[in-house]
């Protein structure tokens, strides 16, 4: 680490504002980031982080404020300027073309002219310098998620960058993964290549960052020291109020078993699909189970089974309180108990253009009776969509808002809120923190649990294994289309489960093969 | 050898036949490649052949004429640009309208000229060489545009699969996001992609107009804008693809014509229909296998969009 007090900056912002309409996203932020050193960027969603780091990037202009580069006042008028004078993004949502190569994707985030051929010799050679494997030929959509993320990571390095911004990226890796990945950013900060790292994972800010700011609303909060901080003031500064850990005293699984899943094996019907081989596992009532995974190992072809997008060729595969429902519709299963709540918010869980109103009468029309022979019971829905409004704390200036003015989070209240308001006797749960600030995330790990408790039966599926470790009392993996024996959280290592992630079935049913290369 | 006298004709007007194809076809792949669907192909053709009719006529330049066609292609495409790009028009029915529109801007345009006859467009004559059995017509003897079209072909493949440029074009095409936060300018390449294949589509139309049958008849191109739009898909957005495609279709039209002419006891509404239950079977063959179909097609194609922040 080569951090001295008296030395210029190598990237310091001062005062950039930027104005959305109806939404100040920056209100004259300040930042300092030294030469070689990892700076977390803090903060709820919607305080400002995106905004800020596509500033710097030169993806948005600023409306005031002043970038100071190694001192010197600079303009940043796209990204292209940007890479020039040495800084690198690797996004959130990759910027990644999956029709093409390696090579071709690494070609595209540099500017001016490349040589293929010798570009397939500096790639080969930075990522194996690196520890970052990559075959420069392969098609990107053929890659694992941790894969595509090296090739963000080698892009960047390629262009010798002095400053690294990294937009939440361990949120699609493993543990090891992400171990591995803090090696490669330990090192590039000790050959003093600046990072700013956004993330919501207080942990790895504490492992990783010498320096945090954290910013709330669009304005900048404090700076501090992230080691010196623990998780939960980290958490408090962002989201400025007290944060309640959810309370868990679910017990033993002794209720009856509500949901049953025996030798389910479904094909995928899509390209780059994954094929379910013989899973197996039950929910018991009164208790919460975790799927883990790294995504794209089957989670979208299971939950599309369970739920019922996708019917099985054996009606026996499911029961749903002893009841075969394997070749009912997503109504039928509804109506029998089983709620679901996708991955995606927008345009799975709710339809975007719609108001809050519709979309609560679109899931719930038939368990909240909100139909009169036929006709939309208006009144009804609309108490229905209030209920779930203030029961959830979902904050909407009305529930005649359409979903997609709603923030993840509070879109994600209201999507949990209108299942739980159903009664479900099984509710199945995809990625329900995913892009969620703590506070609502806090929240919605509460009413999971507070289902469980009152008898139901949660399935939570999810990448990120702290929320699983939070919430569930046993926890299953699912790797390559396989689903591992599920494990009492009080017998498992997070170790073990990063194994099973990568594909190593060393405790599950079926010998699997290695996945992640 | 005299026996097989009607072959050198029949390839000749083969020839005749696809290169409109070619044109547009060329043309709108590359408007796709960048993920935009122009619907409006049938509608530039008609608005370039009949500028380039009318501006031949007037001025008895085809060089000239060629050019006007191209420029009125691209300036319809411009037009499409504006509404699709910047106004964020859907894209399927403005496309649509642009064909209307095409329709009626081109017979009214071309209102005074209709039934003039026009010098066909000149092919070459290299003595010697344009004489040789059989394959001299062939080779040497064909019209500039014939050559124009094969030289394109050519480009626009090396251009989408050897450039930077190139290879920016499909990224744009793959995922508009992506290329965005990279830096690329999506909405400015899109319209240069947009304005290429109106100016293409301008000159396939010119070729109907100054070549195929050289004078000015209202709705000329009698679908084969439609035509170059199928071919794309059956082509799987390759380039070379489509050229076999114009060709195939090419071919078909012009044998049914021959089989109507020789008095084959087949009614001749169905031979006319030949061509296109071909183009029809072939799409649905093709279309069959949507994985070979996904590895090629641009992925963002006729999606909108929007510079989020």
């Amino acid at each position: 680490m080569t951090i001295g007090s008296g030395e210029t900056p190598q990237l310091e912002l001062r005062g950039i504002t930027k104005q959305y309409p109806g939404c100040l996203a920056n209100d004259h932020i300040d930042l300092k980031i030294m030469p070689g050193e990892i700076h977390a960027l803090l903060g709820e969603n919607g305080a400002g982080k995106s905004t800020l780091v596509k500033t710097i990037y030169g993806v948005l202009e600023a409306d005031e404020g002043e970038i100071f580069w190694a001192g010197e006042l600079v303009k940043i008028p796209n990204p292209h300027a940007a890479r020039k004078i040495g800084i690198g993004m690797v996004f959130q949502h990759f910027s990644l073309f999956e029709a093409m190569t390696v090579t071709e994707n690494i070609a595209l985030g540099m500017s001016g002219r490349q040589d293929m051929k010798a570009l397939e010799k500096q790639i080969i050679e930075v990522s194996s310098n690196y520890g970052l494997p990559l075959e420069p030929r392969r098609q990107v959509h053929t890659l694992s998620v941790g894969e595509k993320q090296r090739i963000e990571i080698v892009r960047c390095l390629l262009q010798d960058p002095k400053l690294l911004i990294m937009d939440e990226p361990t949120s699609v890796l493993t543990p090891q993964e992400a171990a591995k990945m803090f090696e490669t950013l330990r090192r590039l900060s000790s050959e003093g290549v600046s990072i700013l790292y956004i993330s919501h994972k207080l942990d790895e800010i504490k492992a990783l960052c010498h320096k945090a700011t954290i910013l709330r609303g669009g304005k900048y909060i404090s700076e501090c020291d992230p080691t010196l901080e623990t998780a939960k003031s980290l958490a408090e500064m962002m989201i400025g109020t007290d944060l309640h850990a959810p309370e868990h005293n679910i017990e033993e699984n002794t209720g009856p078993i509500r949901l049953k899943v025996r030798n389910l094996s479904v094909d995928a019907d899509i390209e780059f699909g994954i094929n379910l081989s013989t899973i197996n596992f039950e929910v018991h009532s009164g208790e919460i189970l975790g799927i883990a995974g790294v995504a794209g190992n089957g989670q979208v072809e299971l939950l599309s089974a369970l739920n019922g997008e996708t019917k099985c060729e054996d009606g026996e595969a499911i029961e749903l309180d002893g009841k075969a429902i394997g070749r009912l519709g997503p109504n039928q299963r509804r109506n029998l108990g089983l709620a679901f709540v996708p991955e995606d918010r927008l345009g799975h869980g709710s339809v975007p253009e719609m108001m809050l109103t519709e979309n609560a009468f679109l899931s719930g029309y038939s368990r909240m009776q909100l139909m009169n022979s036929g006709f939309i019971n208006t009144g009804a829905t609309a108490a229905y969509a209030k209920e779930i409004v203030d029961k959830f704390d979902v904050r909407t200036p009305g529930i005649h808002h359409t979903a997609n003015s709603l923030s993840g989070g509070n879109l994600q209240k209201f999507i949990v809120g209108r299942e739980v308001l159903q009664k479900p006797n099984v509710i199945i749960v995809a990625h329900p923190t995913w892009g969620v600030d703590a506070g609502a995330a806090a929240s919605i790990h509460q009413t999971l649990i507070d289902l469980a408790e009152a008898g139901g039966a949660v399935l939570v599926v999810s990448q990120d294994l702290d929320e699983l470790f939070a919430i569930s009392g046993r926890i299953a993996v699912i790797a390559d289309g396989r689903l591992s024996v599920s494990r009492n959280l009080k017998e498992i290592t997070i170790e073990e489960i990063g194994l099973l992630m990568g594909g190593t079935h060393s405790m599950g049913e079926t010998g699997g093969r290695s996945h992640v290369a | 050898m005299s026996g097989f006298d009607w072959i050198t004709p029949v390839i000749l007007t083969v020839i005749t036949a696809a290169t409109p194809l070619v044109f547009a076809g060329i043309g709108e792949l590359i408007t796709e490649k960048s993920g935009v669907l122009n619907l409006g192909v049938e509608g530039m053709m008609l608005v370039g052949a009949v500028s380039g009719f009318i501006t031949a006529t007037v001025t008895g330049n085809y060089f000239l004429a060629v050019a006007a066609a191209a420029l009125a292609g691209a300036i319809m495409a411009f037009l499409f640009g504006i509404l699709t790009l910047s106004l964020m028009a859907n894209q399927v029915a403005t496309g649509l309208a642009l064909t209307l529109f095409g329709v009626g801007l081109s017979a009214l345009m071309g209102q005074n000229f209709v039934g003039q006859p026009v010098a066909a467009l000149a092919k070459l004559d290299i003595p010697g060489l344009s004489d040789l059995p059989f394959i001299g017509p062939i080779l040497f003897g064909q019209d500039g545009l014939v050559y124009l079209s094969f030289v394109m072909a050519i480009v626009v493949s090396w251009f989408l699969y050897k450039t930077k440029a190139g290879l920016i074009l499909r990224a744009v095409g793959d995922s508009h996001d992506a290329a965005h936060s990279i830096g690329y300018s999506v909405i400015g390449i899109r319209y240069l992609a947009v304005m290429f294949g109106g100016a293409m589509s301008g000159i396939g139309g010119a070729y109907l107009s100054l070549a195929y049958t050289p004078m000015w008849a209202e709705n000329m191109t009698a679908g084969r804008g439609w035509i170059a739009l199928a071919l794309i898909v059956f082509a799987t957005w390759k380039p070379g693809l489509v050229v076999v495609g114009a060709y195939m279709f090419g071919g078909i039209t012009i044998l049914q014509l021959h089989a109507q002419a020789a008095g084959l006891n087949v009614p001749s509404q169905v031979l006319s229909m030949l061509p296109y239950l071909a183009t029809v079977f072939v799409l649905v063959l093709i279309s069959k296998d949507q994985s070979r179909i996904r590895k090629h097609a641009p992925a963002c194609i006729g999606k909108i969009f929007h510079p989020a922040a």
